[in-house]
């Protein structure tokens, strides 16, 4: 039976990778919210409160002044729906876990924690103390990151004069291919893209997102139907 | 350090819709049984969205942004992220100045 003080160890050496990884992300999330005019505070708020990546940046691609709320609000719930099923496969794992670790765990569920602990789980009894060692520095790491990277990119001006306002559109780039799963994705992107440029034509923001995002699910649906129907042909 | 109250606003309405998708977990856990199909919509939501949000800015800008795109996907189908952003930024500063 290992020691609370042995897990915290291990928790600790799983996630230093993806800490480390995280650095220069959220050092260009905190400069390209301060190109958009967001103020450090609010840089560090978002990142603590918020604390999702992929949905920060997409608030940020998509903020102005006056704040869209919306449209970020939505575009927030649509990119992390994902944690739904997430927590769902890793609430059962949390048994040693108290109600208030739960909940104060679950808050800060990321996609890497996540997979580190579900990984975890397959082995070993899922503990606070694992979970916490690992959780805690990543949050911290990446508030403060964050944070810095806003202060960075307040003294460096317009991102637009070195090509850094494409930063956004490279790393949602890498990120969908993060996300790959062969030809459905393929679909997806297809129509996500198509469906929210011509909107974003013909009606202007911010209803490229909710266009873009429903052609990209319902082409989704249509291609994952196909590809069960292509293995239950071979089968 | 300001704060501005709509930006605020935003923020926590963010957090709170994050928060929400994080703890319904523990209310759905073991009620949850998607079909495949259904489970393959549901993975496809965030690539979807977040094509949905670069797509103006990647397809509907200029040739200079949509060349940048096409290259950075395909550095996107071997490089790790940073990697992929700094293909994506040459690219675009070197194709604006065409």
């Amino acid at each position: 039976m290992p020691s609370a003080f042995d897990d915290a160890r291990m928790g600790l050496s799983d996630i230093w990778p993806a800490m480390l990884a995280a650095v220069p992300v959220a050092l260009l999330f905190g400069a390209l919210a301060a190109g958009k005019g967001l103020s450090p505070l609010e840089v560090a708020l978002m990142s603590a409160l918020v604390f999702a990546g992929g949905a920060q940046f997409a608030a940020v691609e998509l903020w102005a002044t006056p704040a869209p709320i919306g449209a970020l609000v939505f575009s927030t719930l649509l990119i992390n729906a994902r944690h739904v099923l997430m927590s769902a496969s890793l609430a059962p794992k949390l048994r040693d876990f108290s109600p208030g670790q739960r909940l104060g765990g679950l808050y800060y569920m990321a996609d890497e924690n996540w997979a580190l602990a579900e990984k975890r789980a397959r082995t070993h009894r899922l503990t606070p103390a694992y979970w916490f060692a690992m959780t805690v520095p990543f949050v911290v790491c990446f508030v403060g990151v964050a944070t810095l990277g806003s202060l960075i990119g307040a003294a460096l001006g317009d991102p637009r004069r070195f090509g850094a306002d494409f930063a956004f559109t490279a790393i949602f780039i890498a990120l969908v291919a993060a996300f790959w799963k062969g030809r459905v994705t393929a679909w997806t992107v297809a129509a996500a893209g198509l469906a929210s440029a011509a909107t974003y034509k013909l009606a202007g923001p911010p209803w490229h997102v909710l266009a873009g995002a429903l052609c990209g699910l319902a082409a989704a649906w249509w291609a994952a139907g196909r590809e069960h129907a292509r293995v239950e042909a071979q089968a | 350090m300001s704060l501005d109250a709509l930006n605020l606003l935003a923020i926590l309405g963010m957090a709170l819709v994050t928060c929400a998708t994080r703890l319904a977990g523990l209310a759905l856990a073991g009620r949850l049984d998607l079909s495949p199909r259904a489970q393959a919509a549901f993975d496809a939501i965030p690539p979807a969205v977040l094509i949905a949000v670069i797509a103006p800015g990647a397809l509907a800008t200029g040739w200079a942004e949509t060349g940048a795109a096409l290259l950075t996907a395909l550095a996107a189908t071997r490089l790790p992220v940073l990697g992929v952003v700094a293909v994506g930024v040459v690219a675009v500063v070197a194709l604006r100045a065409l």
